[in-house]
């Protein structure tokens, strides 16, 4: 049973994980003069996007929102806008955070809100999906005894490492190395997607450790684990194929490293060469 | 209460903290006095008697061009036509060689060796005046960097000499108005190589051509920036030195002259010297400013058309010139009299050996120019030893008495004409290197084993710290851990090591080291009975003493401390330390509600199946309560947030933070034009003022502080109020334009310095009350009938100016149920008691300690903001309401759940964030010096009192949250009553709000609280200062280090030391009130033997 949990948490995440490498290799292969320093806010939107899609497919494939209590066409609807409106708060949320922790008020507030946007799809987004548009339910989880799944930890890990990454993000921005990553939002940016990519890789990792102490009082996750095992090798199935697919481009990218190298724009590439 | 114990233990840490920090600086930081005085040249000293004046016959040299090459090691001079692969910075500045090789007796190559510190303005100062200046060179004019002691520029200015200048604008600032002519160029941006070199050139031939200037300085920069930017293995500095062999090619050969028809390659006139230059080395990554030997040595190349030389380099000539040497020579042969404190030795193969006369140009002999430099140093040395004793005393007199020995030589031979014995010439260079080694061991050298035993005191006493802090409770309990050994101990140790050294070396003993040795001993014993006491406490019971482990480390309240000590390590971290803190600040504080919330004490409990298993309420408060703790919690929260945002725009600019311009509030009123924005500003200013002595009246009339009798309420009620009235006059007086009221001018005049003076003896007064009289505790007898029925809402005769109805609403009578019991008791017991005082009821006794503390520090506040720019009344109400925000959020987290090291993190947080928030940086330029004229704008006859006011001004808000510091043992006390009462309506007699009088129940435990809360934020601010101890002593050699780190440490010291001294203030009024408290229930309740 667990680890029947644990492996779906493992590919689930793999897949997430593949997405993000795609979506920051795919736009260097379309977009001319793409790079994650050059046109960072493109990668950043690019990535929040792919993010967003595929946990919200994950998620939903993998059954493991909430049950609802009705089933009626219009609670749906009125959950699917409930949610769209927590994430736009969210993002005014960390939009307002990350200003009152120093970013500039006015300059760069499209940068910043941008940042938000990355942070709330890392973040939020995966609560939503997890525990659906429930406030208290979110403080609930993030207590020492609230965790009612292996979800519910595993979203603790998430959240806690994009956080944490991101926070130490902004310490190289005062130093003066002039390099181009030290640029506001980049720095935070590339913190909270290595800070979220550890944690995707560190919650299946502890959460398989830990498996002999943790005890969930629920039974919610029974009824989500009976549908398991049918959904598994659905979820199974699209990640060995997404890892092909990547790991193709990946071969594409090497032989043609100048245009696929995504930490460098093209025309610098070309200088060191 | 064991007061005395807890202020020793305290007195004793701040002891060693001062030794370690007195140590450390000590041997870091190089002083040195500045004379005042300058040559001139009718006391220049001719041989024997004759008073001639010295200045009056032509010179050597009519001219001399300067080129100063900033870092041109003499690496880079040297040239090996061997090497057949140089490196970028090697054999690049051929021209030197060739000419030395070719006109042996026209130029000459050393090694010129400089005196660390190796920075360039220490260097400029250096060969200009002769001297060996420190980093800190205590003047009396220390508001700006102009050089006043006797420097070349200055004499040659005198003998009414041209000086041109061009090059880095450092000599701008410290020969102010000194040049005929100058040209300065930028110097900031290390990153740009060629600005001010191009800029040189464009304008350096041009010069030369013309014949207006008798003295030309250039000094270029590009090959030092080079050095910093890519380090002198890099091709870039190959191009740099190719371009300085063209300069100096072009300079010794003038472009004009070489087309005309050339048989002479040099354009410098015969009467012309050529000096070529670096002030300093660089290391191998291109850094400078230590003492290897790689930064000091540069290269001095001496050229003239003309010989001056008597052939090629013999054996005698010195191996390597020290840079000092450079400005007797030149002073001599330009015929001008040698700087009064110049330490130099005149370079002897400049000079010929006999006496000769070329015509008109005199030239002086060798011995000649050796006595008059031998006589100067000399008379240097005894107007030194006159005005300072840093000097050793026993190489004084034996440098006196060798000089003696040698005037007597030499002017008898003068006397008898007979020629002079080779041997008294090099005993008189003998002696100007004895001289000159004395000074600079006595100026220009760290001192390695002061540093690493100030070090090692250092962080003895912040590990002592440590476990006192851990420790308090057993401390103040146990008999057997006294300070007694300890303090024994370091007297012994001192006495007895002051007593080896003598006998043994029978040398001069420094008080320093007989300190050192002293709190290093007693400190050493201190941690050892700790340790033997740690651990049958470990074994009775483990938890009493907690464990440092790795995780503890990692826990957001240590690892934040952490962070930022490791951030004073990095030049980039203290140069945005106004801003790495208040981020700090803000993790730190919005970790707590995250922590509750995973504690699941934050909200409170719903009733749901599923959730409550794990989930347990503290037992003492019930969910309405939870609730409210929580919302006040966040609330404040907020406030803290917005505090700490809005108090970002008070702060000031570094020269280092490019593109940022200083708060608006900075400048004092009388410096605004428009006079609407004047007003404006004081409007603000005044309402800022008034709001938080408002706030502070409010707070205490609430808590029922107010209507007493005594000298604390009388204080409050009057001496603050008057305080602030006298801030807005003053304010108002001192924004006046000069020329605005003619007729008031005398009223202006007298005004401006009877307000800021009666504002500080109101303050003095207010100090004087609360310290005669500290209890703000009102007594009300009333009948004993109504004393057993508790629902009677208290009655209450106005005694204060406030209307019964808002005393009604404000007032909480603290009836203290304990002291009623013992009343009772004693109501049978004795029956003399009968008729008295059968029930009281005591006003204020909730907040009998916070109060007069909190009242100090409105107090100090407000007499601190007189000492800083109107507009930072704005930062000030910040600051009040960001303590109290804090102070709540505290309480609050206490009431839910105890945090222990998280409040004093954040209130040392909070000290240096205002620090900054109130327009100060750790920077020399950026010292408030108006604060010395307030109240005085005539100035001071003495030093002492200015430095008191700036200092004050300058640490402001570290002596406002050290003041108020202990505030965070009683706030979460005071805070109870709320919190309970909303739940506890009916109000049982034995649920009484009793607050602070828990504290007098069990004076054990309070007086450990108050030791460990003082201790820990001690550590903190022990921790901060030795991080900054250890980042001036690892980066020594930074480039930054008089810049950034050097300051950085002694503002962080002097913040440190002043914190301690208003810490112990603070405890020491606490203790203050619990003995008059102690003293009023003896006077109440006779029979109480406590």
């Amino acid at each position: 049973m667990w680890d029947h949990e644990i492996k779906a948490m493992a590919s689930s995440h793999s897949i997430i994980a593949a997405s993000v490498f795609m979506a920051t290799v795919l736009p260097a292969v379309l977009v001319p003069g793409f790079s994650v320093y050059g046109t960072h806010l493109l990668w950043l939107y690019s990535v929040s996007a792919a993010v967003a899609a595929v946990s919200v497919s994950v998620f939903w494939l993998l059954g493991i929102s909430p049950p609802t209590k009705k089933h009626t066409l219009g609670y749906k609807l009125s959950r699917l806008f409930r949610s769209c409106l927590y994430f736009f708060l969210s993002c005014l949320f960390f939009h307002t955070v990350v200003i009152l922790y120093g970013a500039p008020l006015i300059e760069s507030a499209l940068e910043t809100f941008s940042l938000a946007v990355l942070l709330t799809s890392l973040t939020t987004l995966r609560c939503l999906c997890v525990l659906g548009p429930n406030v208290q339910a979110w403080i609930r989880v993030f207590s020492r005894h609230g965790a009612m799944s292996v979800w519910d930890t595993c979203l603790q890990i998430t959240v806690a490492f994009t956080l944490i990454g991101a926070w130490l993000g902004a310490f190289p921005i005062p130093l003066d190395w002039d390099r181009p990553w030290q640029v506001w939002p980049v720095s935070c940016s590339l913190g909270a997607m290595i800070g979220y990519l550890a944690g995707l890789v560190v919650a299946p990792a502890w959460i398989h450790y830990h498996r002999k102490q943790l005890t969930y009082k629920c039974k919610t996750a029974a009824t989500i684990v009976a549908n398991l095992p049918s959904r598994f090798h659905e979820v199974h199935k699209i990640a060995s194929r997404t890892f092909k697919t990547s790991l193709s481009f990946h071969m594409n990218g090497l032989k043609g490293r100048q245009a696929l190298n995504p930490f460098y724009p093209p025309q610098l590439c070309k200088d060191k060469q | 209460m064991k007061g005395l114990t807890v202020l020793s233990l305290l007195l004793w840490l701040c002891a060693a903290y001062f030794v370690g920090i007195y140590l450390f600086v000590g041997g870091f930081l190089l002083v040195r006095l500045e004379v005042n005085r300058t040559s001139a040249c009718g006391d220049v000293l001719q041989p024997g008697a004759e008073s001639a004046d010295f200045c009056q016959g032509p010179p050597r040299f009519r001219r001399v061009v300067v080129l100063i090459i900033d870092a041109l090691k003499i690496d880079f001079a040297r040239f090996d036509p061997t090497k057949t692969s140089p490196r970028p910075y090697e054999n690049k500045l051929p021209v030197l060689e060739e000419t030395v090789s070719a006109r042996p007796a026209q130029s000459r190559l050393y090694p010129f060796r400089a005196d660390p510190p190796t920075t360039t303005m220490q260097r400029i100062k250096g060969f200009t005046t002769g001297s060996l200046p420190t980093f800190v060179d205590v003047g009396n004019n220390f508001a700006s960097s102009a050089i006043l002691e006797d420097n070349l520029i200055h004499q040659l200015g005198q003998m009414g000499k041209r000086v041109v200048f061009m090059g880095d604008d450092t000599w701008e600032n410290l020969f102010p108005k000194k040049f005929y002519r100058s040209l300065p160029f930028p110097s900031f941006n290390v990153k740009d190589l060629h600005t001010v070199d191009n800029g040189i050139l464009q304008h350096l031939y041009t010069t030369m051509v013309g014949d207006d200037w008798d003295v030309l300085v250039a000094h270029f920069l590009g090959v030092d920036h080079c050095g910093h930017r890519f380090g002198p293995d890099h091709p870039a500095m190959a191009d740099k030195l190719t371009q300085m062999d063209g300069v100096i090619r072009s300079v010794r050969r003038n472009p004009k002259q070489t087309e005309a028809a050339g048989s002479v390659m040099e354009r410098l006139q015969d009467d012309t010297l050529l000096v070529v230059m670096g002030d300093h080395g660089m290391t191998d990554t291109g850094d400078h400013g230590g003492e290897s030997q790689k930064e000091t040595d540069a290269a001095l190349f001496l050229y003239s058309p003309s010989a001056i030389f008597p052939g090629p380099p013999t054996e005698d000539e010195p191996d390597v010139v020290p840079q000092t040497d450079l400005v007797p020579t030149l002073a001599l042969l330009l015929g001008i009299p040698i700087p009064f404190s110049s330490v130099g030795q005149v370079l002897l193969p400049l000079f010929p050996p006999q006496e000769q006369n070329q015509g008109a140009v005199r030239r002086l002999s060798q011995l000649e120019a050796l006595w008059i430099n031998t006589k100067q140093v000399h008379r240097f040395l005894q107007t030194y030893s006159s005005l300072s004793s840093d000097i050793p005393p026993e190489s004084l007199s034996e440098l006196k008495l060798l000089f003696s020995r040698l005037s007597s030589d030499y002017l008898g031979s003068v006397g008898a004409g007979l020629p002079p014995s080779p041997h008294l010439s090099s005993s008189l260079q003998a002696y100007l290197t004895s001289v000159r080694d004395t000074c600079r061991a006595t100026w220009a050298r760290f001192n390695p084993a002061k540093m690493a035993a100030g070090l090692a005191v250092l962080t003895f006493a912040c590990l002592a710290c440590f476990v006192m802090s851990e420790l308090s409770a057993v401390l103040t309990e146990e008999k057997r851990l006294g300070l007694k050994a300890p303090v024994a101990a370091a007297i012994t140790i001192g006495v007895i090591a002051a007593a080896a050294v003598q006998l043994v070396a029978r040398g001069y003993v420094e008080a320093v080291w007989c300190l050192a040795a002293g709190a290093f001993a007693s400190e050493a014993l201190f941690l050892w009975r700790a340790w033997r006491l740690n651990r049958p406490a470990v074994l009775k019971n483990g938890a009493k003493v907690s464990k440092l482990s790795a995780r503890r480390l990692l826990a957001p309240s240590l690892a934040v401390p952490l962070l930022r000590c490791a951030s004073l390590l990095s030049d980039s971290y203290v140069i945005y330390e106004g801003r790495v803190v208040t981020f700090l600040l803000l993790s730190l504080a919005l970790y707590v509600p995250v922590r509750l919330n995973w504690d699941g004490h934050l909200v409170p409990l719903t009733p749901d199946p599923l959730k409550s298993a794990g989930l347990l309420p503290s037992p003492a408060l019930t969910l309405a309560a939870v609730r409210k703790e929580s919302g006040s919690l966040i609330g404040c929260l907020g406030g803290l947030v917005l505090c700490a945002c809005v108090s970002l725009s008070f702060h000031g600019c570094r020269e280092e933070q490019g593109g940022c311009t200083p708060s608006p509030f900075l400048s004092p009123l009388s410096r605004l034009q428009d006079s609407q924005l004047k007003n404006l500003y004081y409007i603000l200013s005044v309402v800022s003022l008034g709001v938080s002595a408002y706030l502070l009246r409010l707070w205490l009339c609430h808590y029922g502080n107010l209507n007493s009798s005594g000298g604390t309420a009388f204080a409050a009620r009057w001496v603050l109020p008057l305080l602030c009235v006298c801030a807005g006059l003053h304010w108002a007086v001192s924004a006046t334009r000069e020329d605005g009221f003619r007729k008031l001018a005398e009223l202006i005049r007298v005004a401006q310095l009877a307000l800021p003076r009666a504002a500080f003896a109101l303050l003095g007064l207010g100090l004087c009350l609360i310290w005669a009289d500290p209890l703000t505790v009102f007594l009300k007898t009333r009948a004993a009938a109504s004393a057993r029925s508790p629902a009677l809402p208290p009655r209450y005769r106005a005694s204060t100016g406030i209307s019964p109805q808002a005393e009604l609403r404000h007032l909480i009578p603290q009836i203290y149920q304990h002291m009623r019991r013992s009343l009772e008791d004693g109501e049978t017991g004795g029956g003399g008691e009968e008729d008295g005082r059968p029930a009281v009821e005591a006003y204020g006794l909730g907040t009998v300690y916070s109060a007069p503390l909190l009242l100090l520090c409105g107090l100090l506040g407000v007499g601190l903001l007189l000492l800083h720019p109107e507009g930072m009344a704005l930062a000030f109400l910040l600051l009040l309401l960001e303590m109290a925000a804090l102070l709540h959020i505290h309480a609050a987290a206490a009431n839910l759940r105890s945090v222990a090291w998280t409040p004093v993190v954040l209130w040392s947080l909070a000290a240096s964030q205002f620090f900054h928030s109130t327009g100060h940086l750790p920077t020399f330029p950026s010292i408030q010096w108006g604060a010395a004229f307030v109240g005085f704008p005539d100035g001071h006859s003495g030093t002492v009192l200015p430095a008191c006011l700036v200092t004050l001004n300058t640490f402001a808000s570290h002596i406002l949250f050290a003041v108020g510091c202990p505030l965070l043992l009683f706030w979460p006390l005071v805070r109870e009553v709320r919190g309970s009462r909303g739940v506890k309506g009916h109000g049982e007699e034995g649920e009484d709000a009793v607050m602070e009088m828990r504290l007098r129940e069990k004076p054990q435990q309070f007086s450990a609280a108050l030791l460990q809360l003082s201790t820990r934020y001690l550590f903190i601010l022990g921790a901060q200062v030795f991080s900054s101890v250890c980042a001036a002593a690892i980066l020594r050699r930074h480039l930054m280090v008089w810049k950034v780190f050097a300051p950085k440490l002694l503002f962080e010291a002097s913040g440190f030391v002043v914190s301690c001294c208003f810490l112990l203030i603070g405890v020491t009024l606490v203790l203050r009130v619990d003995v008059a408290v102690g003293r009023w229930f003896k006077r109440l309740i006779p029979d109480a033997s406590r």
